[in-house]
């Protein structure tokens, strides 16, 4: 009696959220793939069958062709950039060093702060003005003495994506490191020691023993850093606006379908963003479930 | 004990501090030429501290972004909370319910939080214009419903770790699942339910794409506000490090005064702990 009750309301309680989500990703995403086979173009909704025709003119489209190669560099130097400095901030906060708390919670902070005030602030640092104009890091780079590396920034022909990528390294950065430093603090102690009474140096312990046993958060870092990458948008917005130079397929999406009214061409590229993320997502996900049931 | 790298270990406190130069150079800048006066504006004098405490770009800046504060405020209070109400709800369900398909539908709820909204976002604006929830509300609503695999993920995680015993426990002094949630499971929930607000109320504050895509500019959100007083040749770059501050601020004084709970925050998002 009180059993069918408890499931009644149980199935009343979640089910709005569940058909929420249902709706709102699952047939939205039906919806949008049918826009991408259309030929909706202009205010009017129009879903004259058009077949795979948006999709194939983006692959031959130089503009998408720009946005790849810069998604490929912004991934490239973001991800890595990252986790390779979240490790090495991680072991030096793992030491065990007087005020860790205070500097943790320092290269944490700009995860609170988001990529529209980040890209306000870093489009001036990386001011790319040069002669009595110089400003920015160009002109900190010149009082200590380091004016060799005064550069454009993200006004640099084909890499200037990279630049882009730094900002958002300085915005990350902190979060690989929380995801490392929770690592190291669940490895045992008995192991870092027995790795030290074996002779190993400090170097090789990390590498050939911490970084081994962190695979897992190595993963994990790679696939949520590399997916943010894949949707970067509004950090570039607030740095560049909308300059063909930085272009990435967001803002593609955005300006071909809210400026240029072509929601066909629209849709194509928001569904080539959520393939190019689910191929790194879902197995991801089954991967976390799975060893979640294994424990 | 903690393990020392051998050549002893103050040392590390040169790339530390270095380290925390890096991080700390733009907070610098923005309040630096935030409280420097017009006088002594110049982008050839960007880094020297300013000569006074003065607030003259605070008040120009509060002049552009205080109708847009405000409607990030009323966005992002209704949307943290019943989201967060939503995600404990389902967490609690999903987590002590064992019904057939429950863990076949949660991955299809996880998925939905990294989906990029392009994906989503023509079918989004047309059914708002169709229900006519436009600005504000409907802003409001894409927050919810976006969050709820976040916060039903931490609310599951979180459920799922209490032993199963407190439940029988109460289950044989008759009590029923929705007295076992509102007597023993919600009363103990409230770090979880810090950590799912402070979460949803930085993402919702945070967030661009839904609020460039959903509002006009009665209703921009700070944001949105932001960008647009950086884009514009008007405006000069003085006042938009000082508007940057008010944007941030809110979500810096969350996680001043409540870090711990928002790194636990942090740590659900990419489905650990």
């Amino acid at each position: 009696m009180s059993r069918d009750k408890d499931r009644l309301l149980n199935i009343l309680l979640v089910s709005p959220s569940i058909l929420a989500v249902i709706i709102f990703v699952y047939i939205f995403i039906g919806w949008s793939i049918r826009v991408s086979l259309s030929k909706w173009k202009g205010l009017t909704a129009d879903y004259t069958w058009n077949g795979i025709s948006n999709y194939l003119e983006l692959f031959k489209d130089p503009r998408f062709h720009v946005d790849i190669r810069n998604t490929l560099i912004f991934t490239g130097v973001f991800v890595v950039g990252s986790i390779v400095l979240g490790f090495i901030l991680a072991v030096m906060l793992d030491q065990g060093l007087k005020g860790e708390g205070f500097f943790r919670s320092l290269f944490l902070f700009p995860m609170a702060v988001s990529f529209i005030v980040t890209g306000v602030v870093w489009r001036w640092l990386m001011n790319p003005a040069t002669g009595s104009r110089t400003s920015g890091l160009n002109l900190l780079f010149s009082y200590i003495g380091l004016d060799s590396l005064q550069n454009p920034w993200h006004t640099t022909p084909t890499w200037g994506m990279a630049a882009i990528a730094l900002a958002a390294i300085w915005q990350m950065s902190g979060y690989t490191m929380a995801l490392y430093l929770a690592g190291l603090r669940a490895i045992p102690a008995e192991l870092k020691e027995a790795a030290q009474i074996d002779g190993a140096n400090s170097f090789q312990v990390y590498r050939h023993i911490m970084l081994p046993l962190l695979s897992p958060v190595t993963l994990s870092a790679l696939i949520i850093l590399g997916h943010i990458s894949l949707k970067v948008f509004d950090l570039i917005v607030a740095i560049a606006g909308k300059q063909y130079a930085l272009d990435v397929p967001a803002i593609y999406m955005w300006q071909v379908t809210f400026d240029g009214l072509f929601y066909g061409k629209g849709a194509a590229i928001g569904i080539l963003l959520l393939i190019s993320v689910a191929v790194l997502i879902i197995p991801y996900i089954r991967y976390t479930l799975r060893t979640e049931t294994e424990q | 004990m903690r393990f020392n790298l051998r050549v002893g270990k103050y040392w590390l406190y040169i790339p530390l501090v270095l380290m925390a130069v890096f991080y700390l150079l733009p907070m610098y800048v923005m309040l630096a030429t935030g409280f420097k006066s017009f006088a002594e504006i110049d982008l050839k004098t960007m880094w020297n501290l300013p000569k006074g405490i003065a607030f003259d770009n605070y008040v120009e800046a509060w002049k552009n972004l205080s109708p847009s504060l405000k409607n990030s405020f009323l966005m992002v209070i209704p949307a943290t909370l019943i989201s967060s109400a939503l995600g404990s709800l389902n967490g609690f369900v999903l987590a002590k319910w064992k019904f057939k398909g429950a863990d076949f539908i949660f991955p299809f709820i996880l998925f939905g939080m990294f989906i990029p909204y392009q994906s989503i976002m023509i079918p989004l604006v047309q059914f708002m214009r169709s229900v006519g929830l436009g600005g504000i509300p409907g802003l409001i609503l894409a927050h919810i419903i976006y969050g709820i695999p976040i916060t039903t993920l931490t609310f599951r995680n979180y459920y799922a770790s209490l032993p199963h015993e407190l439940l029988e426990a109460a289950k044989m002094d008759g009590a029923d699942m929705l007295g076992i949630y509102r007597h023993i499971l919600l009363p103990i929930s409230l770090p979880s339910f810090v950590v799912v607000l402070i979460w949803q109320f930085t993402s919702a504050w945070n967030d661009f794409l839904f609020a460039v895509i959903l509002t006009g500019n009665e209703d921009w959100p700070i944001t949105v506000a932001l960008n647009n007083m950086a884009g514009s040749q008007i405006i000069a770059w003085n006042v938009q490090m000082a508007g940057s501050l008010l944007a941030a601020l809110p979500t810096l004084l969350v996680y001043i005064f409540l870090g711990r709970f928002f790194l636990r925050g942090l740590l659900a998002g990419s489905l650990k702990g």
